[in-house]
């Protein structure tokens, strides 16, 4: 009996996890872009001529090292979010690097060849202001660290400590900057903001003060934003405000020069015995020249100007890293990097050659959305037949034939080229994708991904290959933003061109704008959206559609008031008609509200239901519905008695998720209220008591899971809750929620997950008949597939015949991670924020999307490949065996006509 | 030995006289009759409900509902019928499809005090007019409290729930409220049921152990396909020498 059972799992588990890659698959329909985000400090390897190396650290707190000749990725450290991996500082010395990390907690140095760890140590508490390399007679031996109040000096080789020291007049000094000019002193630079700059020179040797002077400096309010010390110990600094560069000896002079200038960014470098300044300067609208000049004198360098072309759809400069180096005429020639606000980076030789960009923006994806491609010129042509109105028979007829024609000549055509690269190697046949050769392939399973990034840019790319085909920057993004995609319309609809819609909200205020533009194109579109004067509570797409066929978006205001968009008479007109079905709700966390409104004739609204959870015990985390494109192919599932347990399939159910403010480990519980967005009626309610979030949520069909912290077990547990209408359905016709009178039951059960989660997921198809798959993605940056069979409260407990029937899997209170359920391989997602699928035109396949520092697109397969024949299928063999059957009844069925004749002749 | 007997008695009376004396003194010390409100026969709560025709909601009572805190709360409701100016309004609101809305105010169920128990709001939920009457004012109101007591939500349901258009002659059924009552806590959550899975896999083994087959040793088990393996092994090597034998000759 138990060898049964344990014959039984087994084919189940192998039924239902056989779905790893093979290696020849590997990269042919996945794809991995990493990135180290908005660049905070930079700095080229130059210790060797050859060096094509520089380093950068992130605001994202990457450390990495890319290649300056293709802008790759050599390594990259991803250290903790927050402000406990914070990089403070980059310094470079040599083939180490050494970072200041965490506010000054940490300092540790790296080997930059190969990205490996040399030392770390633990810092005095304080908080950071500076650090820089000591070196005596060419020698770097030290490395200084300028804290608030205290100074310290490590030694580069093995991190200890050499001696620390007390920053005189720290109360009013503010101490910004350490610098050091390799004669025995360090030197501590200070300001008080509008009055002068106080500087303090100690020791190398023990760490006293040998002296201490002052410089005025009233223009001068931070040293750390417009100031650097260059060459031999001269500190120059630019003063935005006259436009102007000052220059000051630390060793001689107290007096500071005053160097008029023109320019928009400066950069500094050192090259042999020159120092130099490149200075960018706007030349007109579409570029920059980029200058440099000499660092002792202050004069233009000859033969050194660069021109940077703006991009129309980019940001404009933010910063600039230059790489100088001496030609062999003994010249300086420079590289720079060009930092714009949208956190692109831009590699410039001279004179101007781009050699290559990275979208660091990507880094920090906030939404997406997959569109469809649009269908060829030649199918267009054919679908354009039925859209236009019929203008008498023959002349359809002939449109008709003339079509037919133009498909026949590109079928033709297509096997041509067939033909003609199977004859080439397969390397030499490279289909470049680009934006005027985008359509849809033969499944669906090419499509653009639209993303929205937290910088305010927004990307097209190729779901196939990964290219970026268009991006847009939106200037006007305000510092808080949230963004809310929607696809308002399709590309189903030629001639009328897709649409998306951006609703870009400001966070602090609530006022909200539109940004309308062509997903495929990038273009923005030439509707103009209506201005929004008023804060924006909700927003919600219809099904409605206006005579162009784009779906209608419901804007709700905080007076309650709709308006819609496009808001043309046909619009209002379907809204009035259907007003009184229209029903939506908001939710006001802090006041625990949520409440239902339902839409009047004259676009006003009225309140209808209202909940309210009470803020003192409990607050609401999130709010989960259902997804509007998805299907549900059964309504129920077949019992082992052959009997069927309906579903309740309420596409007005929302999951609220709750927590409690108490966060004692006895007290805290996390709860589910499960209710229909139309009537406000509480369906469920449940709590896991001795619980605590983060709690993540997928609702889908007639099921949620949510995961959790357990306190009392100290573990991550799966919960999931499936409802039921019973034996019978009550109108299987149409659901309302109007009429459902009676409550579903409801099913639960838990499990223990052996990870925590960053992230959650279900797979999606074209008409839901594929099993559902669970995509989990874990802190490690593996993306897991889970099937949702495990996650089925109906498991039973005790194995019986009928549950067998039903293929249910024994209980288990463990789900265990698989190393094949990995659908990622050993391509790492770095901090995994989200996963977005989307069906595709194969029922069997579902495309997958996980951002975060790393973007990553993948299909899954959760049924397997019920639908696509192998890629190894016998194609030969089926057909010469074909041709053989064939060929065999022919004769066969001659002989038989012989013997027929023969016998009846005797 | 007579006396002490009667004496005995007379204390143990005055006794309960104090105690009873002191009993109505506790009574008296109430204000009986402004509020329902005793330990333990609950509070009450007003239910309102509106339905007008021009859809602007004006509550008015409809009943009390009185709840009973503890562990295990309750609900009972006393109404009055629908008059007949009422009757005719609400037929008039089912013919231009309105709504029926009830509302409760928010409440704390586990305070002591009343003036604790009440909280600044309403809770209030919709069912169609028509729904209402078609389903001759039977409906199903249930309440819901969170994890301390709250009140959080209200939801009310006609049986049956559609609206079929068919026209309600009967005056008299649309006289008295049939509901049905109830309210509900959450429930709670099951956790991993680890203790069971264990149970059961100890069964299991048990199950095993006593099983005698299960209990042989490997080669008490699988004594005839080794030795098939080794007479196969045997054979092959005695049979080699020929079959080298054969490709000297070819």
């Amino acid at each position: 009996m138990a060898r049964l059972i344990w014959l039984c799992l087994k084919c189940i588990m192998l039924y239902s996890t056989v779905q790893a890659v093979f290696e020849d698959q590997v990269g042919k329909f996945d794809w991995r872009q990493q990135y180290v985000g908005k660049v905070r400090f930079s700095h080229f390897d130059s210790h060797v001529q050859s060096s094509k190396k520089v380093l950068v650290a992130t605001e994202n707190n990457v450390f990495a090292s890319l290649n300056t000749r293709t802008g790759e990725l050599f390594w990259r450290h991803v250290d903790k979010t927050g402000p406990e991996g914070n990089i403070d500082a980059l310094l470079q010395h040599g083939q180490d690097a050494v970072l200041v990390v965490g506010n000054g907690r940490l300092l540790r140095s790296w080997e930059i060849n190969i990205g490996g760890l040399n030392w770390e140590i633990v810092l005095d508490s304080g908080s950071f202001q500076s650090a820089c390399l000591v070196g005596q007679q060419d020698t770097v031996k030290h490395v200084a660290v300028l804290k608030k109040t205290i100074i310290s000096l490590h030694y580069l080789s093995n991190g200890h400590q050499k001696w620390i020291e007390n920053l005189p007049e720290s109360e009013t000094v503010d101490y910004q900057a350490v610098y050091s000019g390799g004669n025995g002193e360090v030197y501590a630079l200070g300001v008080v903001p509008h009055s002068h700059i106080a500087i303090v020179a100690y020791s190398l040797e023990d760490g006293e003060i040998i002296k201490q002077i002052s410089v005025e400096a009233p223009w001068l309010s931070n040293i750390q934003a417009s100031c650097s010390v260059i060459d031999q110990g001269v500190l120059t600094c630019v003063d935005s405000a006259t436009v102007s560069l000052y220059m000051l000896d630390l060793h001689l002079q107290s007096q500071m020069t005053q160097i008029p200038l023109q320019a928009m960014l400066v950069s500094f470098a050192t090259t042999g015995e020159k120092t130099v300044a490149a200075v960018m300067s706007p030349k007109n609208k579409t570029a920059c020249s980029i200058n440099l000049f000499s660092g002792e004198t202050g004069r233009r360098l000859l033969d050194t100007t660069l021109i940077f072309n703006l991009d129309p759809n980019g940001g404009k400069p933010e910063k600039l890293y230059v790489q100088a180096f001496l030609k062999k005429d003994d010249s300086v020639g420079y590289r720079v990097i060009v930092q714009t606000e949208d956190h692109t980076l831009t590699f410039i030789q001279q004179p101007g050659r781009v050699m290559w960009t990275r979208e660091e923006a990507l880094s920090d994806v906030v939404t997406m959305e997959m569109v469809d491609l649009p269908l060829t010129g030649t199918q267009a042509e054919l679908e354009g037949e039925f859209g236009k109105k019929a203008d008498g028979l023959m002349s359809m007829v002939l449109k008709r034939l003339s079509s037919q024609l133009i498909l026949l000549q590109a079928w033709i055509a297509h096997l041509w080229k067939l033909f003609y690269d199977a004859r080439k190697p397969r390397s030499q046949v490279k289909n470049d994708v680009t934006i005027e050769n985008l359509s849809r392939d033969e499944f669906n399973l090419q499509k653009m991904m639209v993303m929205v990034t937290a910088s305010g840019k927004l990307f097209g790319i190729d779901s196939k290959t990964g290219s970026i085909l268009w991006r847009h920057y939106l200037n006007n993004i305000p510092s808080n933003p949230a963004f809310k995609l929607m696809v308002q319309r399709t590309t189903a609809h030629f001639p009328h061109p897709p649409q998306c819609t951006l609703l870009i909200k400001d966070k602090d205020t609530g006022l909200a704008t539109l940004h309308v533009f062509n997903p495929i194109f990038g273009k923005k579109s030439h509707i103009s959206p209506p201005p929004l004067p008023q804060p924006i509570l909700q927003s919600l797409i219809l099904p409605l559609m206006d005579q162009d066929y784009a779906k209608v978006l419901l804007l709700v205001d905080d007076q309650y008031k709709v308006s819609a968009f496009p808001s043309t008479k046909n619009v209002l007109q379907q809204l009035q008609e259907m007003a009184s079905s229209i029903f939506f709700y908001l939710i006001d966390s802090s006041q625990g509200r949520l409440s239902g409104y339902r839409l009047r004739t004259d676009l006003s609204t009225e309140l209808i239901w209202e909940v309210v959870v009470p803020t003192e015990v409990q607050r609401i985390v999130s709010v989960k519905g259902k997804r509007p494109n998805e299907h549900v192919h059964s309504q129920g599932r077949v019992m082992g008695d052959r009997s069927v347990l309906y579903k309740y399939l309420n596409p007005n159910l929302l999951a609220v998720v709750l927590e409690s403010t108490d966060l004692h480990q006895e007290r805290s519980f996390v709860g589910i209220l499960l209710i229909d967005g139309v009537t406000g009626r509480i369906i469920h309610e449940a709590v896991q008591r001795k619980a605590r979030g983060p709690v993540h949520v997928v609702h889908s069909e007639n099921w949620v899971v949510y995961e959790y912290w357990s306190t009392k077990s100290r573990r991550n547990e799966f919960s999931v809750i499936e409802l039921y209408e019973g034996m019978e359905l009550y109108n299987s016709t149409v659901f309302s929620s109007l009429d459902r009178p009676h409550a579903p039951q409801v099913l639960q059960q838990s499990y223990i997950f052996p990870s925590s989660i960053s992230t959650m997921e279900a797979t999606l198809t074209e008409k839901g008949i594929t099993s559902r798959h669970l995509l989990i993605g874990l802190p490690s940056g593996g993306i897991l597939s889970l099937p949702k069979m495990f996650l089925d409260p109906r498991r039973p407990e005790i194995v019986t015949e009928q549950s067998r029937e039903e293929n249910l899997i024994p209980y288990a209170p463990e789900l265990l991670i698989r190393t094949e359920w990995f659908i990622n391989y050993n391509q790492t997602v770095s901090r995994v924020r989200g996963i977005y699928t989307a069906p595709s035109g194969l029922e069997s396949t579902c495309l997958v999307v996980a951002y975060g520092l790393d973007i990553y697109q993948t299909r899954v397969y959760p049924s397997k490949q019920f639908d696509v024949l192998k890629d190894d299928y016998d194609y030969m063999l089926i057909s010469s065996v074909l041709l053989a059957l064939f060929f065999a009844t022919m004769i066969s069925k001659r002989l038989a006509e012989v013997k027929l004749l023969n016998r009846a002749w005797r | 030995m007579a006396r002490p007997l009667p004496f005995k008695i007379a204390v143990v009376s005055s006794v309960l006289f104090i105690v009873c004396t002191n009993f109505v003194c506790c009574n008296n010390g109430r204000k009986v009759g402004d509020v329902m409100d005793t330990e333990f026969s609950g509070f009450s709560v007003p239910l309102e409900h509106s339905f007008e025709v021009d859809d602007v909601a004006k509550f008015r009572v409809r009943g009390a509902l009185v709840l009973k805190a503890g562990r295990e709360p309750s609900v009972s409701l006393t109404q009055s019928q629908l008059s007949e100016e009422d009757r005719t309004k609400l037929k008039d609101v089912a013919a231009v499809d309105g709504l029926y809305r009830v509302r409760v105010p928010r409440v704390f169920l586990q305070a002591d005090r009343q003036t604790e128990r009440q909280m600044e709001g309403y809770l209030t939920a919709f069912v169609r007019a028509c729904a209402m009457v078609e389903s001759h004012l039977s409906d199903v109101i249930s309440l819901h409290t969170d994890v301390s007591g709250y009140l959080i939500g209200v939801s009310i349901v006609t049986l049956p729930g559609a609206c079929r258009g068919t026209e309600v002659e009967d005056e008299v059924d649309l006289e008295v409220f049939n509901t049905t009552l109830s309210i509900m806590a959450p429930v709670n959550a099951p956790g991993p049921e680890t203790a069971l899975f264990l149970e059961r896999m100890e069964m299991e083994s048990e199950k095993k152990g006593k099983n005698p087959q299960e209990q042989k040793s490997f080669f008490a088990k699988y004594w005839y396909l080794i030795l098939g393996g080794a007479i196969f092994l045997m054979v092959t090597n005695s049979a080699q020498p020929p079959a080298g034998g054969g490709r000297e000759q070819s």
